[in-house]
Formats: C-alpha cells, sequence, structure tokens
C-alpha cells in the first residue's frame, strides 16, 4: 500500500526524509506504522532500526496514532514570556488530556514543540499545517469549537 | 502592458495569513470585480510589511496609504470609500505619525529591500527592481575568484550566529579542482524569537536565490541546496515557484547565458530538529540520518554532503551577496562598523509596544533598536532585560542598552549577536521562570550525542526545578555555573557549549531573583 509513495522516489538513502514526510502526511492518524517502516526499509535497503532511529530524533515525526487534528503549542522562551503556559493548561482543559495524549473521539493530539518562528504573534501554536496566533482564552474555545463542528 | 492605475499590496506572510489575509484579498477581488475595478485596481500579494499586531495590513499604491486590522466586512466600505469615492477609509489607516514614530527604514536596507514592495511570486517584479542584474554580472563578467575576493574584501560575515568570513570559508572551496562541489543554504530557523529567514524567503525569494547561484558559481558548484525547516510551508512553496520561474527564464539549468556553466538549485525539508542549524548536522540530515554533528575537521568545505566539498551559508548571508556584487565591496564596507560591515535584520519581540522587524546598519545600539522600531516599552510596563541572540543568548541588563549591536562590540561583554532575536523582557518578570523556559528548550533539542551536553541539561532544569520548588539554597548557583561552564568547555558542539551565556547572564545581573525563591521557602520554613 505504501508503493504508489515509494516509488515516487529514486531508492537512496537521502530521500528517506521526505519519504517519511510524505508517508505521515497521507496517513489519517499522521503516524508512520511498523508495516510502513517495513516496506521503506526493504525498498531503500537500510535497516529497519536506522529508521526507527531517524523517526524518533526529528519532533514532526510519530510512531503512534495521532489524533485526526495534531496541536502542536510553542514552548520556547518568546511564547513563554506572552503566557503559552496558561494556553496549555486551558488546552488540556478544554480537551481533557493531558500532553502527548488523544481525546477518545480521535479528533485532537495535543503537543507541545520548540520555536515555529511566528513570534510576533506569541503565544502560538500549529493545527495540522494551520497556525493560529495571539492566542486567548476566548480564542482557544473557539478554534476547538469550530474544528468539532466542522467534523 | 496592462496598466493599472492603482496597485494594492496585501500582506500574505504566515501570519497575516492566520489571521485572515486571503479572505480578505478574495474579498477584495470579488468587490472590486463588482464594481468593474478590477481592470483599473490591482491586487498583488507581497511579504510582511513590517508592522505587527494589527492583523491584515493592505498598502494602496501610488497613493501610499497602509491600513491595518482588515477583516473581511471592512472590504466592501473600504473599496467604496477608498476607490470609488477617493478618500482613504480614514479608521483603519495606520497614521502617519505613527509611521514615522516606527520606521520603517527601507532606505538603509539591503536583504529586505523589496520585501513588502514586490509580489514575491512573480519573477518579473524582482526583474523590474534590477533583480539578477549581479547573477548576469557576475556569470558573464567575472571570474569566480573575482567574486571570492569581492565578497571577502566586503567583510561579509555569516548571520547565523557564529560571523565566521563568509569570503574565507569560500575560499577553503574554491580552489578543490576535480570532484562534484555543493551549496547548501541553511533556512532550517528554529532559534527562539527569530523569524528573519522566513521574512526574507516569503518576502522576496529571488534574492536568495540570486545569492545561490552567485555562491555556487563562486566556488564551483554546480548543485545547490536550499534546506527550509519542515514547518515553513509558505516558505517551501514561494522558493519552489521561484526556482521553476528561474529555470523558464533560463536563468537555471544547463549553459546558463550562455556561460558554460551549469546549475540546479532543490528544496530540502527539515523535521523538526534545532540541532539541524549546526551545518554538519544538517548534513547528516540531508543524507537521511539523525541529525547528529560530525566531527570537524575536515570541515564541510572541504569534506561535506557526500564526503564532498560543501559550503554552508545561512540564508540572510547569501541575501547580502547580490547588493555586495552589484554595489562593490567598498560599498559595502561603508555600511556598519568596520569589523562588522552591513545590516542586520532583528526581530524585536516581548514587552514592546510595536514587536516587529527592522534592518538596520551593524553597530546600532540596543536603545535605538528598542526605541525607534520597537516603538519603546508597552505601556505600563518597564525594561527589566533583553534575551538578546534568541535562547543561546545572554539576557542583557539595562546597564547594557547602549552597547552597539556587532560581532566585535557585543563579544566585549562576552555577548552574542546569535540570530538577531531581541526578546524585551518586563520587570514583573522573574527571570529564573525566563531561564528555565531556556534551559527546558535546550534539553528538549539536545541530541544526544555527547555527555556533557546531554546530562548537563538535565542537570541544570533539575537545578532550576528545584530553585523554583524552594528546595535549593545558594550553593545551588555556584553548581549551575559550574555545570554550564563545564559545558562550555566539553561539548561537542555549539548547542551544548553556549548555555552558558544565559546561564552566567542571568545569575551576574538577576542574582536577587534567584536569591527571592531561595529566601521565600526559606522564609515559610522557618
Amino acid at each position: 500500500m505504501y508503493q504508489e509513495i515509494l516509488k515516487k522516489y529514486e531508492p537512496t538513502k537521502d530521500n528517506l526524509i521526505y519519504i517519511l514526510h510524505d508517508i505521515q502526511d497521507n496517513d489519517p492518524q499522521h503516524y508512520v506504522s511498523e508495516s510502513a517502516v517495513q516496506s521503506v526499509s526493504e525498498y531503500l535497503r537500510i535497516p529497519v532500526n536506522h529508521i526507527y532511529g531517524v523517526l524518533t530524533f526529528y519532533t514532526m515525526y510519530s510512531t503512534t496514532p495521532r489524533g485526526k487534528n495534531v496541536i502542536r503549542l510553542c514552548e520556547s522562551p518568546p511564547c513563554y514570556l506572552r503566557g503559552s503556559d496558561n494556553i496549555l493548561a486551558k488546552l488540556k482543559n478544554t480537551l481533557g488530556i493531558k500532553t502527548g495524549e488523544t481525546t477518545s473521539d480521535g479528533l485532537f493530539t495535543l503537543e507541545l514543540c520548540a520555536c515555529l518562528g511566528l513570534c510576533g504573534n506569541a503565544p502560538v501554536m500549529m493545527i495540522n499545517d494551520d497556525f493560529y496566533g495571539d492566542l486567548t482564552d476566548d480564542k482557544i474555545d473557539q478554534i476547538i469549537h469550530n474544528i468539532r463542528e466542522a467534523k | 502592458m496592462k496598466y493599472f492605475r492603482s496597485h494594492i499590496l496585501i500582506e500574505t506572510d504566515e501570519a497575516s495569513v492566520q489571521q485572515g489575509a486571503r479572505e480578505v484579498m478574495n474579498a477584495l477581488k470579488q468587490e472590486l470585480a463588482k464594481h468593474n475595478l478590477d481592470q483599473e485596481v490591482n491586487v498583488l500579494e507581497t511579504g510582511s510589511l513590517g508592522f505587527f499586531e494589527r492583523g491584515v495590513c493592505i498598502a494602496v499604491y501610488p497613493d501610499d496609504v497602509i491600513y491595518g486590522n482588515v477583516k473581511v466586512e471592512d472590504v466592501s466600505s473600504l473599496v467604496s470609500e477608498h476607490f470609488l469615492k477617493g478618500r482613504p477609509l480614514t479608521h483603519l489607516v495606520i497614521e502617519r505619525s505613527e509611521k514615522k514614530n516606527i520606521p520603517l527604514g527601507y532606505d538603509k536596507r539591503i536583504v529586505l529591500e523589496n520585501s513588502g514592495n514586490i509580489d514575491p511570486e512573480e519573477i518579473n517584479d524582482y526583474l523590474g527592481v534590477g533583480g539578477y542584474l549581479a547573477w548576469e554580472k557576475a556569470l558573464l563578467e567575472m571570474k569566480p575568484e573575482d567574486i571570492v575576493q569581492t565578497v571577502k574584501d566586503s567583510g561579509l560575515r555569516g548571520r547565523g550566529g557564529a560571523g565566521f568570513p563568509a569570503g574565507i570559508k569560500w575560499s577553503f572551496t574554491s580552489p578543490i579542482k576535480g570532484v562534484q562541489k555543493y551549496v547548501v543554504i541553511n533556512a532550517d530557523e528554529g532559534e527562539p524569537g527569530t523569524f528573519k529567514d522566513r521574512l526574507i524567503m516569503e518576502g522576496d525569494p529571488h534574492k536568495l536565490l540570486e545569492g545561490t547561484m552567485i555562491a555556487s558559481l563562486a566556488v564551483g558548484a554546480t548543485k545547490a541546496y536550499i534546506y527550509i525547516r519542515g514547518e515553513y510551508k509558505l516558505c517551501i512553496n514561494r522558493l519552489q515557484r521561484a526556482i521553476d520561474q528561474a529555470y523558464e527564464y533560463g536563468l537555471l539549468g544547463k549553459n546558463i547565458l550562455e556561460s558554460g556553466f551549469d546549475l540546479d538549485i532543490e528544496i530540502e525539508t527539515g523535521a523538526g530538529a534545532y540541532i539541524c542549524g549546526e551545518e554538519t548536522a544538517l548534513i547528516e540530515s540531508m543524507e537521511g540520518n539523525r541529525g547528529i554533528p560530525r566531527t570537524k575537521p575536515p570541515y564541510p568545505g572541504v569534506k561535506g554532503f557526500m564526503q564532498n566539498p560543501t559550503v554552508v551559508n545561512n540564508v540572510e548571508t547569501i541575501a547580502n551577496v547580490p547588493a555586495i556584487i552589484n554595489k562593490g565591496a567598498d560599498w559595502y564596507r561603508n555600511i556598519g562598523t568596520a569589523e562588522s560591515p552591513g545590516t542586520k535584520v532583528y526581530t524585536i519581540l516581548g514587552d514592546v509596544a510595536v514587536p516587529g522587524l527592522c534592518e538596520v546598519p551593524m553597530g546600532t545600539t540596543l536603545r535605538t533598536i528598542i526605541n525607534t522600531y520597537g516603538g519603546g516599552m508597552k505601556k505600563g510596563s518597564r525594561f527589566k532585560s533583553a534575551l538578546v541572540g534568541g535562547a543561546a543568548g545572554i539576557f542583557l541588563g539595562d546597564n547594557m542598552l547602549d552597547v552597539k549591536m556587532d560581532f566585535h562590540n557585543l563579544a566585549e561583554y562576552k555577548a552574542v549577536l546569535g540570530s538577531g532575536a531581541i526578546l524585551v523582557i518586563n520587570d514583573s518578570v522573574n527571570i529564573v521562570d525566563m531561564l528555565e523556559s531556556v534551559i527546558k528548550f535546550f534539553r528538549h533539542e539536545s541530541c544526544g550525542k555527547c555527555v556533557p551536553c546531554r546530562n548537563g541539561n538535565e542537570q541544570l532544569y533539575k537545578s532550576v526545578r528545584k530553585i523554583k520548588a524552594g528546595y535549593a539554597g545558594e550553593d545551588e548557583l555556584d553548581k549551575m555555573l559550574l555545570i554550564a561552564d563545564t559545558m562550555q568547555k566539553t561539548s561537542f558542539c555549539a548547542l551544548g557549549q553556549s548555555l552558558l551565556l544565559p546561564v552566567k547572564s542571568a545569575l551576574d545581573m538577576f542574582k536577587d531573583d534567584f536569591l527571592s525563591y531561595i529566601n521565600k521557602k526559606k522564609a515559610i520554613n522557618k
């Protein structure tokens, strides 16, 4: 099932990062599964443990299934200065989960991340590929509400 | 060519897009079409106009009016007032006086001269402001060694943090013959508080491409990569578009402008690791490995990507190159200071009135940057400290506000320019809390290769938590300093080595903040 993605790339090791991105982006649960790793390993002829080494090194990858919407809240100093810890508490409260967990309806996963480079609008978070800045408790309510409605 | 009576420039950088810039743009186009104005008024996308916390900003030329906080519901009145009745919609105009207070400083800009003035998605706009003239000049009139010499003479220093002279870096790789050489542009911007490279790539991607082309010619590389962090989707799309256009115009590819020189440029994306800003870790990542730094020497200039000579430069460094080739080394030397010529892009954040970016000559004081370009402190807050240079920077106190910001002068204060992030902190903030956030960042981003960094960060984090929880005595402070100092002396790469800067400066300048935590608990225990 991963052949469609794999055959877009030359079977050389320097394509590993892109292949993993591509697989994860096309997975409804935003992760790279064990069977995907196996397929990549066979295609690129590199050991499974090398691939897991890479997967667990970079923060954008996940080896466990995640929610439909992956929330990544920045906790770097500029966001911290503007109250990112309050926003984290608000998110945990609203979603009823801890950092790293997924809601039982499979809609949200909450993660922390390092600087996203939108510090002019701190505190900032990303939900999948979209940025949300100047966060307040009210904004969080609204954003989460909108996504829940839209499902 | 079609003639338009007005141009609307709408900023579509990431920050504006998340505030609805695209919706506003579509509404504008629809509204203009409704009034049959779409053949008279042109709507263009551009990079950041330099205003932050002002929502979606648009500029109207030739009227030279800038509107802020534009929402979709404002569009119909904006079109009817400004374009039908010909008078500005006053309540959204960013005041002239305000604009004067916060100069945009276009006259002094080099790398951001076009950002906010041209459509970054249109190569003709870049050509219209003299773009790719330097590439043509370098390609047809200059020998590679002349280019290297010009950049050397200009005194251009790397803007990624370390400040290594770019021309000297190139001169190691340029003479190597008979092997495939590479140029890699480091756009893995991850230093907390820094987004200058994002603004350069979003606002003027062709300038970065032109610089990359010249650098490749100078060192004899026929293949160049731009390594962009995975989160910067807009940068990736804009640069890809720019690359496609450059191929279409024959500025890239085989036998460029019949010079006999071949060059291909490709975009590589990261996957979220701060350490990949370190050049050898970046190369490891490009090869499909964990981003762990390599032993130096051999330096990448001799053995880099695929064990071939590779020049790695920061985005801002390379964006300076076209101007240097066009106007010459002497012109460049006249800007900034003797040891650090040129300009520097700063991002001013935190408790200032107008957070944002500015590009000013090297040697401008911190006070000027904060008061003039940041609009001073936010109402009702007083200056306590500025974390200068990103997380790997130092906490400066108010006694150092008049320090000249350049590589040389900051070094005298044992400080660094770093990536140019200035995080202004007000006096209600305890520096220990900020330091905790800094240490937490490094603890997470340490790659784990060497013990001092991997373990040192963990111990520093434990110490600062202990202090905050009130379980520590004053001796904990000496312990922190000892750990940070050991990390500085023994860590494998700059990541572990740089912790000493924030830790030592926080302890030196703001010891009272630490003591307030330590003594508070003591008082309770009594």
